[in-house]
Formats: C-alpha cells, structure tokens, sequence
C-alpha cells in the first residue's frame, strides 16, 4: 500500500515536472515531436533508475559511514555523468538498436535536473530503502513521461492553430504548460 | 586572443539581447520553482550569480590546462564545489532562505546557464572578459528572477518582499503562487520583455 501511494503521488500529485518543476529544461527542449519525447522518456527512466540506485548506495555505504554528508552535491553528479558516459558505451556494444533509439539523448541528461533531483529526493525518503528509492525514481521518471508525451501532443496541434503574433514560439508553449499543470493541479489530495 | 571586446557591451548583453531567462531559457528549473516571492527570487538569483562569477573565474583561470576531452567533467566538478560552499554558506547564516530553496540549491549545479557560460565564454576568453560576462549574465538572471518573484507575489498574495498592501481577508490570485501560475506569469512577462528588448534595441 506504501509504495502505491509512493506511485500515484510521484506520478500525479507532485507531478515531477508540473508541480516541482524539475527537467524543465528538456520538458520544453525537445518536446516538439511525439516521438523524441517518447525516447527522451525511455532515456530517463533508464538512466533515472541506476543513476537513482547508484547514488542510493553511495550515500548509504560510503558517504554517511565516513561523515562526508557535506560532499553529496559534488559525488551524485560525478556519479551521474560517469553513469551516462558508462550507458552510452555499453548499449552501443551490447544493444546497437536500443543506442540508436536513445543515443542521442543520453548527452542531454547529465544536465537533466531530473535525474540529479531525483537521486538527492530519494535519500530524503521517509524511512528510504533501497527498494523505496528504486520505486520512487520509476514512477518518477513515468510522471516526467506522462507529462512530455501529452505536452508534445498537444504541441503538434498547435503546429496548425492561429496564435496571436506576440504569442509564438516560448510563450505560447509556456501558457499550455500552465494548463496542463492546472490540470494536474485537481489530482491534489489524491493521497 | 586577438579580437577586442567591447566590455560595455559584453556587461549589457546579458541584462537585454541575451538576457538567460527571457531570451535564452536557460536555468528554467530554479526560475519557475523557487519564485513564489520576490525574496526567494532575488535569494535564487544571488546564489547563482555568486556560482557562475566563480565558476567563470576558475576555468578562464585554468583553461589553458585542461584537456579537452574532458573538460566537461572538470568544469562540473569546479561549479560543484562553489554550489557546494553555497550551500554551507546558507544553511549556516541564512537558514530561512535555505529551507525555502530547498532542493533548487543543489541543483545549482545543473544549471544550463553556468555550465553554459563557462564552456563557450569562459573557456574561450580572458580573466576580465569572463568577469564582465559572469556579471552580466547573472545580473540579468537576478532581475529575471526578482521581477518573475514580485509578479506572482504581488498577484498571488497581494504583498511584495512580504510587506502586505491589501487587507488580510483580501480574494488575491492564489493561482498565482501554484505552480500553474509559474508557468502563465512567466509566458506573459517573456511577451512582454520580448516587446520591450525589440523596441530598445531598434
């Protein structure tokens, strides 16, 4: 019961991007096609998750035994960027058709504020466990998923609307992600 | 180092034709999330400009030293430390601001603006150069983020820098200070910075 709750308040409550504005920067980046933004996904719940356990492990089994709380800023995003860089060379051995649907955007993530918010929330956890934290980035990287997807949808839409000359290009797309986060601002006390 | 930069126009580039918030989009998490208030807003932009003055500082310093292979992971590993000493620094003198930040001051980090500026300015010119952008640039990502805090704390709660000037009981947008109204409040200000930069500029 403890980890659904974790599930639907990480996907639709405290929607990642639309209430905790992080990963911004790729929300609106590369969010112009359905189909980057489902490989953009497929990149971050990937990279998420063993970026997410990566740094769980260190925290718990190097950082706090020898009291170096104060270096976790400068450990998870070294972490981060070597785990990416490790992925990128990997894949491309082992699944070349995977590397080609993701390899673009691995690059992208270091800097994906996501991940690297990610990982510091899931130490933060409420008695956090490693299982906890391994819940807690999935279902995170599905609420950054959902809202991407449907963002984008609607951005193929407005490919043909009428907008108002000021209005192209950035503002249009921030005003729509106001709306969706209105929207996803109905699924509060949900849990 | 051949070509002459006017520092005039270096400083100002910043603030107006590329200012990072309204033009550029750079360091879009920290600018929606931490602006509920102008205080939080200014705090944010202080931090960060603090970040990138010293991060641009370093690596004009030692770029000559570093291999370019990997200078990626160097220039994060520099901006990690001062975000690291940020983050010391406020936890100890300003715990208020601290809580309120939050997780955004980690996230200094990954701030596109900082490793942007550091990987095609700093990196490419001089000491005085480099401070004068630093300066610019996170000048203009303070005001950014000092406007964007008061709009949506004069809309959302009816006070601007917490001084009140509606009574307690007052209906005030509270759309404003939600999420939603990061987004909206932001659109809105873009459209009308790009309006004003555009009759300037002319």
């Amino acid at each position: 019961m403890e980890y659904i709750i974790i599930i639907i308040a990480a996907i639709f409550v405290n929607n990642i991007v639309l209430a905790q504005f992080l990963g911004i920067c790729p929300f609106l980046g590369v969010s112009s096609k359905v189909s980057t933004s489902v490989g953009m996904s497929g990149a971050v719940l990937f990279v998420m998750t063993i970026a997410t356990i990566a740094s769980y492990l260190l925290h718990q089994y190097v950082l706090i035994p020898f009291g170096l709380d104060y270096l976790r800023t400068i450990t998870f995003i070294l972490v981060i960027a070597a785990l990416v860089q490790m992925v990128e060379i990997i894949l491309k051995k082992v699944s070349p058709p995977l590397y080609k649907a993701l390899g673009v955007f691995l690059p992208l993530i270091t800097t994906n504020c996501a991940v690297l918010g990610v990982a510091i929330l899931a130490i933060g956890l409420e008695d956090a466990s490693l299982l906890k934290a391994v819940i807690f980035a999935i279902a995170n990287s599905i609420g950054f998923a959902l809202a991407i997807i449907v963002f984008s949808s609607i951005r193929e839409q407005l490919e043909l609307a009428n907008i108002p000359e000021g209005m192209k290009g950035v503002p249009i797309n921030l005003l729509v992600a106001g709306l969706l986060s209105l929207a996803f601002l109905g699924f509060t006390g949900l849990v | 180092m051949t070509k002459k930069i006017d520092q005039k126009q270096n400083f100002l580039k910043g603030i107006l034709k590329e200012n990072p918030v309204f033009v550029m989009l750079l360091g879009m998490c920290p600018t929606l999330g931490v602006t509920s208030s102008a205080f939080n807003g200014l705090g944010m932009g202080v931090a960060t400009l603090f970040v990138l003055l010293m991060s641009n500082i370093v690596v004009s310093l030692i770029k000559t030293q570093i291999p370019s292979k990997v200078r990626i992971p160097a220039f994060i590993i520099i901006i990690a430390s001062f975000v690291t000493v940020v983050e010391m620094v406020l936890e100890a003198f300003i715990p208020f601001l601290y809580e309120q930040l939050g997780i955004f001051i980690p996230l200094i980090v990954v701030n596109c603006l900082i490793l942007g500026r550091a990987e095609s300015f700093a990196s490419k010119n001089n000491l005085w150069s480099s401070i004068v952008d630093a300066l610019g640039m996170g000048i203009g990502f303070v005001i950014a983020l000092t406007i964007l805090g008061a709009t949506r704390e004069i809309l959302g709660s009816g006070s601007i820098f917490e001084m009140k000037f509606v009574s307690e009981d007052a209906n005030t947008f509270i759309l404003f200070i939600l999420p939603p109204g990061a987004f909206i409040a932001l659109a809105y200000l873009s459209v009308l910075f790009n309006k004003i930069s555009i009759k300037t500029l002319s």
